[in-house]
């Protein structure tokens, strides 16, 4: 089996089986990551490189150490610091990054839909790592693979998404994957971070945290920005902990055995309280490392089509 | 005489009532004859033009243009923005004042009329702006604009945010009998959405503009121009409450005008799906039962013109 697009621009445009294919080949990335000479030859001469157009930690590192731990010469483009600042067009740096023989881009920009602008721009595969509110793919798949690694699989889980859902990009790919991998989303935030007609892409929209916490499998804390306070709506990140904050008695009303995730960086004691954090349910570390494992798999699935194909 | 015959074209014209196929006599420049002609065109001494499977229209009049010069001549300039006008059957068009310099007042005016008169191809009729660099706070001197050669102003684009200037730019400008055009959007609801919020701009990320963004300043301008009972023209309405909305007014005898653009009547924000950049105008394109109501206001003469 191969990808059908050279580039993984969103979950939305994969199926159910590219899905679970992904997740397959990334189980077999993390025995790699857990072993003691974490290198392989599976990306030897091939280049990867991190485009960046805004501020990240983890999925940066997390690309960049897939990448190396591959063997693959990984490369990061500081925007600040390049020709970017000095008004180049994204077309034409991503023509640039292609034509030095770039085999992947992985690239994160402020505005939806900038990954597909480049894909359709360049011989490189584009790996969209957060564009704008759309998509956050390799975060959700990660999200997806944490939760099939415990749980076996996703079909019938009723997974309950909490925040600050209009902004949010891991919420978009969380709702396409989990929902082709048979899951149920149910979504509970502030009336004013919910997107409108939300209900009609398949998801169930709740007003309260209890509606959505009852039964689930998942529980997934999302990041609250301050600035949406400044912005108006919502009045106080003290009101937001009080009405949607994840503590152990809200946690009470998911089932027993229910997975507690957040794509981080968590503000501890608005999400969700610092108990939850670093309790039993939580898998937010674990998420990191699946992470890495997730990407791993993705730039081989990436490469490795090239050399199925015979062609770029 | 120079005689020129368009044959067998299908032929409309609202004047004369001519909606068939038919031909036209054009003498040095002016028409002489709609009909069937059936002389010898050979001895006549005619050029023909054969019209066989085209439409032949009037020149069309666009009342809401850009011809973005001066200033944006990067984007579009007179030369440019007429030629295409000719190519889509356009002979006038009346272009908005947000160039650089705004058209704000006697002199851009006049550089648009003169330019005109030597680069562009078709009727050119600039609009002035309302206020002084279309900020909103103070009025242009519509007076000068008008002996200028303004046929109307607009903040186009930047529309006014205070209720009050509107009220003034209303009833200063009846003194000078200058048609006012709003564009109608609340910027503050707007807030620097992308496309129309709903569906579509859900599924995609993009932050959307609530079709509430136009309707609320429809209603003001309505509500302003029954109390100062001054004319006013709608721009580009694109959504079912507005054309509801200007409708009511009329039957309470508003004095009131409005336009739409063929993308309002025949395509969805759908169009935008793939991030479809083609498909950005603003106003946004909207939904279904916008663009219903948008065929239903043309049809009933709500909406008194198109462009």
């Amino acid at each position: 089996m191969t990808l059908k697009s050279k580039d993984l621009l969103g979950l939305k445009d994969l199926t159910e089986e590219e899905i679970e294919y992904i997740l397959r080949t990334a189980k077999t990335m993390k025995l790699i990551l857990e072993s003691k000479n974490k290198k392989t030859p599976h990306l030897q001469g091939k280049s990867v490189i991190t485009l960046f157009y805004e501020n990240s930690t983890r999925t940066r590192l997390s690309f960049e150490l897939a990448a190396k731990y591959m063997s693959a010469s990984a490369a990061n483009i500081s925007v600040a610091a390049s020709s970017v600042a000095k008004g180049e067009t994204l077309i034409d740096t991503g023509k640039t990054i292609d034509m030095m023989g770039a085999d992947v881009i992985v690239i994160r920009h402020s505005m939806a839909g900038t990954p597909h602008l480049l894909a359709k721009n360049v011989k490189a595969s584009v790996i969209n790592a957060g564009d704008g509110m759309n998509e956050h793919p390799t975060q959700a798949l990660l999200d997806m693979f944490t939760v099939v690694e415990k749980k076996g699989s996703l079909k019938g889980l009723k997974v309950a998404i909490i925040g600050d859902i209009y902004h949010s990009r891991v919420v978009r790919s969380n709702i396409w994957g989990m929902t082709k991998l048979g899951a149920e989303v149910c979504v509970a935030g502030p009336t004013t971070l919910i997107p409108r007609e939300l209900d009609k892409v398949g998801v169930k929209v709740f007003n309260t945290v209890q509606e959505a916490l009852i039964d689930a499998d998942v529980v997934m804390g999302l990041r609250i920005q301050k600035e949406r306070q400044k912005k108006g709506l919502f009045p106080s990140l003290r009101e937001y902990y009080r009405f949607f904050g994840l503590d152990d008695k809200r946690l009470k009303l998911a089932k027993e055995d229910a997975l507690v995730l957040h794509p981080g960086p968590v503000n501890r004691g608005v999400e969700l309280s610092s108990a939850v954090i670093d309790g039993d349910k939580s898998l937010i570390n674990e998420q990191v490392t699946n992470g890495v494992a997730v990407r791993m798999a993705l730039l081989y699935l990436l490469t490795r089509r090239d050399n199925v194909e015979g062609s770029n | 005489m120079l005689r020129v015959v368009i044959k067998g074209g299908h032929v409309i014209d609202p004047k004369t009532n001519t909606d068939s196929i038919t031909d036209i006599l054009i003498e040095d420049g002016i028409i002489t004859e709609i009909g069937n002609i059936d002389e010898d065109l050979e001895a006549l001494n005619c050029d023909v033009i054969d019209a066989g499977g085209k439409l032949v229209l009037p020149g069309l009049v666009d009342a809401h243009c850009h011809l973005r010069d001066p200033g944006f001549e990067y984007k579009e300039d007179i030369e440019s923005g007429t030629k295409s006008a000719a190519a889509g059957g356009f002979t006038s068009v009346a272009c908005m004042p947000n160039t650089n310099p705004v058209a704000d007042n006697e002199s851009v005016i006049k550089y648009i009329i003169n330019k005109a008169k030597q680069d562009g191809v078709v009727n050119v009729y600039p609009i002035g702006a309302i206020s002084k660099g279309q900020k909103g706070e103070e009025l242009s001197e519509i007076g000068e604009l008008k002996f200028a050669g303004a046929v109307a102003i607009s903040d186009d684009g930047k529309p006014l945010k205070s209720s009050s200037l509107m009220k003034r730019a209303l009833e200063y400008s009846s003194m000078f009998d200058i048609a006012v055009i709003s564009h109608c959007e609340d910027l503050d609801i707007a807030d620097e959405g992308v496309m129309n919020e709903g569906y579509w701009s859900t599924i995609m990320g993009l932050k959307g503009i609530p079709s509430a963004a136009e309707e609320i300043m429809v209603a003001r301008e309505l509500i302003l121009a029954e109390y100062t009972k001054v004319p006013i023209h709608i721009a580009h309405v694109s959504t079912e409450l507005a054309v509801d909305l200007i409708r009511h007014a009329k039957k309470r005898g508003v004095k009131v005008t409005c336009e739409t653009c063929p993308h309002y009547f025949v395509l969805t924000d759908e169009a935008c799906s793939g991030f479809n950049t083609h498909a950005k105008v603003n106003p946004p394109l909207r939904t279904q039962k916008d663009v219903e109501a948008v065929i239903e206001g043309l049809k009933d003469g709500t909406i008194d013109n198109c462009h």
